[in-house]
C-alpha cells in the first residue's frame, strides 16, 4: 500500500515521469476481477456447481422407491431426468436474456418478460381454451404447436425490435413503453375471455398460466435444445461487446460499435431464449430478474463473460432447488413459480437491503 | 483536420443548426464557445458521428464521418459527451481498459494494458484504479472518462464540457492534462467550454458560435474582444490585462 502511494506521488508531475513509473508496474493489470474479488468469483461458481449438483441429483435419486442401481431406479431417474433437463433449458434461458436484456436497456429493474412474451402466451391459451374449451390446452400439445408458438413470439418481438429501432424513433424507451402497452392490452383481452370461460375450463387453463416444469414434453426438447445452446453460445460470444454496450448508446459508439445493430441482434437472441422459455414452461415472470440481480451481487464483476455463467448456474439452483422443496418438504409439486417468487423475492429483498445497492 | 461543409441539423420546423462551415486545423486544443443553446454541442456530436446531420458533410482526417464504418472512425476519432451513463460494478482501470476496445475487441495485449496504465497515470488516478465508478466523486469519475478516451489513442478527441460539476481546482487540473495531451502526445483536441478565461488561456483556436452559426474563428487573441463576446453573448463584456494574460469580465 504504501509503495502505491509513493509510486502515485511520484508521477503526480510530469508525463515522462508517468511513463518511467508505469515501467516497472508491468503486473498492472485490467482483468475483469480486480484483487479480491478473482479469489470470490471462482469460490462462487465452485459452490454454485456444487448446489447444482446436489439438487440435481437429489431430483434424480431422492425419494426413489426403487434400490440404488437397480433397473427399476434408472428407469424412475430417468423419467425424473426430463424435468431436471428442463429445469437447465429455462435457467440458461432466462438468466442468459435478462442479464443481456437489461445490459442493451442499460436498466437494472426490467426483464425482457416486458416485451410481451408472457402476455402473447397467455393470450394464445387462453385464445385456444376460449374457442376450443377443455379440447384447446390438448390441441396446443404436440411439436409443431410448440415451433409455431415460439416463431410467434419471435416474431411478434422481431416485428416491435425491428419497427421501433429502425423507424425514425430509434427510442430503447419507446420501444419498451409500447411494449408494456400491448402487453398490457393482450393482457385484458385474455382476463375477458377468462371471465367468459366456464368454471372447469377456466380451472384446466389456470394449471397452463403458472410457470410449471411438468408443462414440458420430453419431445420438445430436441427441438428447444439446440436453439437455446446456439443463442446463448452466441450471446457468450458477444460478452466483450455487451461491456461495451453498458456504457451507453454515446460511449460504445464513440468506441466503434454500430450501437442499434449490436442491440437489434442481442434483442433478437434474447427473443429467442424468452420464447423457448415461454412456450416450454409457461411464465416466470421473477426468475430471471432474481437471478441477473443475484448474480451481479454474487460475481461483482461488470464482465458478461463472467456474469453469464453464474446467472445461469444461480438459475438452475434456484429453479431445481425450488422444485425440490415443492416436491419433497410441501407435496405440492407444480406449480414451482410460486415459490420462486416467495423465497427468491424474500432472499432477494435481504440482499438488496443489506448490500444497498443493486 | 476536421473539415464541415454546409452541415445543418434541424429541431422541428423553427430551429436549425447551421449551415456551417468550418475548418479546424491538426493540433492544439480548439475551444467551442457561444450562449445555451447555440448549437455547440450539436456540431460536436455531428463531428463524433452520434447525431445525424441533415444536410452537408463532414471529414475528419480525410475519412466521412457519415460513411466510414464507426469501427474504422474509432481509431480516428474519440467522443466524450457531458451526461455518462455508469456501470456500478467497473473499476477506473477497466473502464480504461474499455477504451482499448476499438484496437483489441477480444484480449487485452501487453501494449494494450501499458496503454491503459500511461492513460490512467496521465490523469493521476493510479491510486484509485482499482476503486469502482460508485465510489468517486464526480470529478475523479470525470478523470476516469478523460483516461479512457485518451486510451482510445485516436489522434482527434472531442470533449463536450468535461469541466461541467468539476471545481476550480479540478476544472485547473482537466485542462493541464488536456493541453499535456495535446502537446505530448500530439493529440487534435476539441472541446466545448463555457468559461471565457479558460478558452483563452488554454485553448490555440477559439470558435464561437451563435444562433446556430460560426461567427468568429481564430486565436483567443483574435476573438476574445471586447466588440466580439458582447456581440457573441449579448451581454457587455470587458477584457482586462490580468497576471497571466487577458481576463473577460462580464458580472
Amino acid at each position: 500500500m504504501v509503495d502505491v502511494v509513493r509510486s502515485g506521488s511520484a508521477d503526480a508531475g510530469s508525463a515522462n515521469a508517468a511513463r518511467a513509473a508505469a515501467a516497472p508496474a508491468a503486473a498492472r493489470t485490467s482483468g475483469p476481477l480486480a484483487g479480491r474479488a478473482r479469489r470470490r468469483y471462482w469460490v462462487v461458481l465452485g459452490a454454485l456447481i456444487a448446489l447444482a449438483l446436489v439438487f440435481g441429483v437429489g431430483l434424480l435419486a431422492w425419494d426413489n422407491p426403487m434400490p440404488i442401481g437397480s433397473a427399476g431406479f434408472w428407469t424412475i431417474a430417468e423419467m425424473r431426468a426430463t424435468s431436471v433437463t428442463v429445469m437447465a433449458v429455462v435457467a440458461v434461458c432466462q438468466a442468459f436474456a435478462t442479464v443481456s436484456f437489461q445490459t442493451v436497456t442499460s436498466n437494472r429493474i426490467i426483464t425482457p418478460s416486458i416485451m410481451g412474451f408472457e402476455a402473447l402466451y397467455v393470450a394464445v391459451q387462453t385464445t385456444s381454451v376460449y374457442m376450443l374449451g377443455i379440447a384447446g390446452v390438448v390441441a396446443l400439445q404436440g411439436v409443431p404447436q410448440f415451433v409455431l408458438q415460439v416463431a410467434l413470439m419471435v416474431g411478434f418481438a422481431l416485428l416491435l425490435y425491428g419497427w421501433l429501432l429502425s423507424g425514425r424513433y430509434g427510442n430503447l424507451q419507446v420501444m419498451l413503453l409500447i411494449g408494456i402497452v400491448i402487453g398490457g392490452g393482450l393482457g385484458s383481452v385474455s382476463a375477458f375471455m377468462q371471465r367468459l370461460l366456464s368454471p372447469s375450463e377456466f380451472d384446466v387453463l389456470s394449471a397452463r398460466l403458472f410457470g410449471n416444469v411438468s408443462n414440458a414434453d420430453a419431445d420438445y426438447l430436441p427441438i428447444a435444445i439446440p436453439l437455446v445452446v446456439v443463442a446463448a453460445a452466441l450471446l457468450w460470444l458477444r460478452s466483450r461487446r455487451m461491456d461495451v454496450l453498458a456504457l451507453g448508446r454515446d460511449a460504445s459508439t464513440s468506441l466503434g460499435l454500430h450501437h442499434r445493430g449490436e442491440v437489434m441482434r442481442v434483442l433478437l437472441l434474447v427473443s429467442v431464449l424468452m420464447a423457448v422459455s415461454t412456450a416450454l414452461v409457461g411464465p416466470m415472470v421473477f426468475l430471471g430478474f432474481l437471478v441477473a440481480t443475484l448474480a451481479y451481487q454474487a460475481a461483482d464483476t461488470h464482465d458478461h463473460r463472467y456474469i453469464l455463467p453464474v446467472a445461469a448456474l444461480l438459475g438452475f439452483v434456484v429453479l431445481s432447488g425450488a422444485y425440490f422443496i415443492m416436491r419433497h418438504v410441501f407435496y405440492a409439486e407444480g406449480v414451482v413459480s410460486i415459490i420462486i417468487e416467495l423465497i427468491g423475492g424474500s432472499v432477494f429483498l435481504f440482499v438488496i437491503l443489506r448490500k444497498g445497492r443493486l | 483536420m476536421i473539415t464541415l461543409r454546409g452541415v445543418r441539423k434541424d429541431y422541428g420546423n423553427e430551429v436549425s443548426i447551421g449551415p456551417v462551415d468550418l475548418e479546424i486545423p491538426r493540433g492544439g486544443i480548439t475551444a467551442l464557445v457561444g450562449p445555451n443553446g447555440a448549437g455547440k454541442s450539436t456540431l460536436l456530436t455531428m463531428m463524433g458521428r452520434l447525431l445525424s446531420l441533415d444536410a452537408g458533410s463532414i471529414e475528419i482526417a480525410g475519412h466521412d464521418v457519415t460513411r466510414t464504418p464507426s469501427k474504422r472512425l474509432a481509431t480516428v476519432v474519440s467522443i466524450l459527451r457531458q451526461e455518462n451513463h455508469f456501470v456500478t460494478r467497473l473499476t477506473i482501470r477497466q473502464l480504461v481498459a474499455l477504451g482499448r476496445f476499438p484496437h483489441s475487441p477480444g484480449r487485452l495485449t501487453p501494449e494494450d494494458e501499458r496503454d491503459v496504465s500511461d492513460a490512467i497515470d496521465f490523469v493521476d488516478l493510479r491510486e484509485l484504479e482499482h476503486r469502482y465508478l460508485d465510489e468517486l466523486s464526480g470529478g475523479q469519475r470525470q478523470r476516469a472518462y478523460v483516461a479512457m478516451v485518451l486510451a482510445q489513442d485516436t489522434e482527434y478527441v472531442l470533449l463536450d464540457e468535461p469541466l461541467n460539476n468539476l471545481d476550480m481546482r479540478h476544472s485547473v487540473q482537466m485542462m493541464q492534462h488536456l493541453r499535456r495531451a495535446a502537446e505530448e502526445l500530439g493529440r487534435t483536441i476539441v472541446i466545448v467550454l463555457h468559461d471565457i478565461n479558460f478558452a483563452g488561456h488554454y485553448a490555440d483556436r477559439i470558435c464561437a458560435v451563435k444562433d446556430g452559426q460560426v461567427v468568429e474563428f481564430g486565436t483567443p487573441d483574435e476573438v476574445l474582444t471586447d466588440e466580439v463576446l458582447s456581440r457573441v453573448f449579448d451581454t457587455p463584456v470587458q477584457m482586462v490585462d490580468g497576471p497571466s494574460g487577458r481576463l473577460a469580465v462580464y458580472y
